[in-house]
């Protein structure tokens, strides 16, 4: 059996919305090189749309599947649609990962957070800090 | 093209290794116990082989004793040096911090026992010294294991001298030559070493086959309890074609080494200098004391798995110590202990060549892995924010 599924590594050979948003509206980065992998999504948001997203990542091929799939779910969507994105979701969507790179799906989805959690902070706009888990919940890294 | 740069992980067979194996499989397939012909004749076989063995590393034929691979053979060594020295009360173990795991772990094993192990640093070049050795040498010292060159970084160590130090303080030596034998001279009595671990698939021979050299008077435990196979000290029907076909093999990897071999050196500083050309990427280990083959990096801002699968997507089999590729949450403790910070560890790419690789093959190697880094790194915020200033870099080019 192979390592990942055809769907993680198309994703991985043809990520989809790799880059930059210049002017995103917001910005979230999670995870941190001593562990291995980085991401970093960029949003445009437009009347609480998700008009563009763009991701940059460091780290192996799930992660960077991950990330290609999780901009592929939440783009067009509505930001309280995208706030609930999953890593499950992402997991699913990509037909699995195997159990030591689930991990990946979760930057994914906290990155995504983040970003939303950005916006939120620069417009001054509400929320509820519980919805915007902090990368220390998780125990995948030993940093 | 597909070019197949794993060869430290394990080698194809070659032809001289595969057809010496085949008669064993089908014509002469007794059991090398039996006293009728065609067990007499596999039984002479094993022990041509076991002599071909022996003379290959200048060893004696009843010196050798053949095992499942290199890890058996580590496990044995380190283990019998363990069980004398524990009669006689010395407790403690010098080895270094880059072992494979087949010595790491069975050391830790042997730490819960309640041994003493002391492991050397390897420092930055990836080489201990016998100083470091004579001063890690005590009372109740029972065992120095070191190995001969390293899996990951293909540094090779001052065996011959740490040898000297051990034969003086009457230590015994063990050292794990999984990655030397076939590709450098080895030489048991000018190496002064009482123990030497060798793996058959490491020079295009079958995987599943080893051997323990182990100087007479060394008194081995065995691990393997039943018959009276190996002198005793392996039980087991011996793997007749697995055992020939290695000698075999080992022979014909002997004989290519050196200045009139086809060893691949000169390809070997042909990929260091192409991958040298990639900024802020690094060789690991020192230049000139490594295997013929091995060529092992660390490029900033990238991570070595998806390296190693753009690198397939290319046809180039190679491997790498970052943590996502060894399955666990650290990157390679090899790299690790030459100093590497995690963030680099990750970013390393080890390319193992063999003899017949080809000029064409490296370049194109070099080629591809200039352009999966650049790719990769075009994607990385690790990359934007050294690029940027805002991380600082860990190399000084
Ligand atoms: C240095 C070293 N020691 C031991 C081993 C284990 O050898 P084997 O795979 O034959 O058990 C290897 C190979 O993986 C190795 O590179």
């Amino acid at each position: 059996m192979a390592l990942y599924s055809e769907k993680v590594m198309d994703h991985f050979r043809n990520p989809r919305n790799v880059g930059v948003i210049e002017d995103a509206d917001g910005v979230g980065e999670v995870g941190n090189p001593v562990c291995g992998d980085i991401m970093k999504i960029y949003l445009k948001i437009d009347n609480e749309t998700i008009s563009d997203v763009k991701f940059e990542t460091f780290g192996c091929g799930s992660a960077i599947a991950s990330s290609s799939m999780a901009t592929e779910l939440i783009k067009g969507k509505p930001l309280s649609e995208a706030l609930k994105l999953t890593n499950k979701a992402v997991t699913e969507a990509l037909d699995g990962l195997p159990a030591h790179k689930l991990h990946c799906s979760v930057l994914a989805e906290e990155a995504i957070k983040a970003a939303v959690k950005d916006y939120y902070d620069k417009n001054g706009i509400a929320y509820d800090p519980k919805d915007f888990p902090d990368c220390d919940h998780c125990e995948s890294c030993g940093v | 093209m597909n070019v197949y740069c794993d060869n430290a992980a394990t080698t194809r067979m070659s032809k001289t290794a595969v057809e010496a194996m085949l008669p064993f499989l089908y014509d002469n397939f007794g059991n090398p116990s039996s006293l009728y012909s065609i067990g007499q004749r596999a039984k002479e076989a094993l022990e041509a082989a076991r002599a071909d063995v022996a003379t290959v590393i200048n060893a004696k034929p009843g010196e050798i004793y053949f095992t499942s691979g290199g890890s058996e053979a580590d496990n044995q060594a380190i283990l019998s040096a363990a069980a004398q020295g524990e009669k006689k009360g010395k407790k403690h173990i010098i080895s270094t911090a880059f072992e494979h795991h087949a010595v790491l772990h069975t050391l830790n094993a042997l730490k819960k026992r309640g041994f003493e192990i002391t492991l050397l640093d390897v420092h930055s070049d990836g080489v201990v010294t016998p100083e470091q050795v004579a001063n890690a040498i005590r009372e109740d010292t029972c065992l120095v294991t070191i190995m001969y060159a390293n899996n990951e970084i293909g540094t090779i160590q001052p065996i011959k001298q740490i040898g000297e130090i051990c034969r003086s303080k009457k230590v015994l030596f063990h050292t794990d030559a999984v990655q030397a034998a076939g590709h450098v001279p080895i030489d048991v009595e000018d190496l002064n070493v009482d123990m030497l671990s060798m793996s058959a698939h490491k020079f295009h021979g079958p995987k599943g086959t080893g051997a323990l050299y182990a100087r007479k008077g060394v008194i081995l435990t065995s691990l393997i309890n039943g018959g009276a196979q190996e002198n005793r000290k392996r039980a087991g029907t011996e793997n007749v074609a697995g055992i020939v076909s290695m000698a075999a093999a080992l022979k014909e990897a002997a004989g290519q080494i050196g200045e009139n071999g086809k060893k691949p050196i000169s390809l070997r500083n042909r990929l260091i200098a192409g991958l040298g050309e990639i900024p802020y990427g690094e060789l690991n280990g020192d230049a000139d004391r490594r295997l013929p083959g091995n060529v092992s990096f660390c490029c900033e801002g990238i991570e070595g798995e998806s390296l190693l699968l753009m690198l397939d997507d290319k046809g180039i089999s190679a491997s790498s110590g970052s943590a996502c590729t060894s399955g666990s949450l650290d990157p390679s403790h090899v790299l690790l202990a030459i100093g590497r910070p995690h963030e680099v560890a990750h970013g390393s790419l080890r390319l193992t060549l063999d003899a017949d690789t080809t000029e064409e093959e490296i370049d194109y190697v070099i080629a591809s892995v200039k352009d999966v880094v650049s790719y990769l790194r075009n994607m990385s915020p690790l990359w934007r924010d050294l690029v940027n200033g805002k991380r600082q870099h860990v190399f000084a080019k």
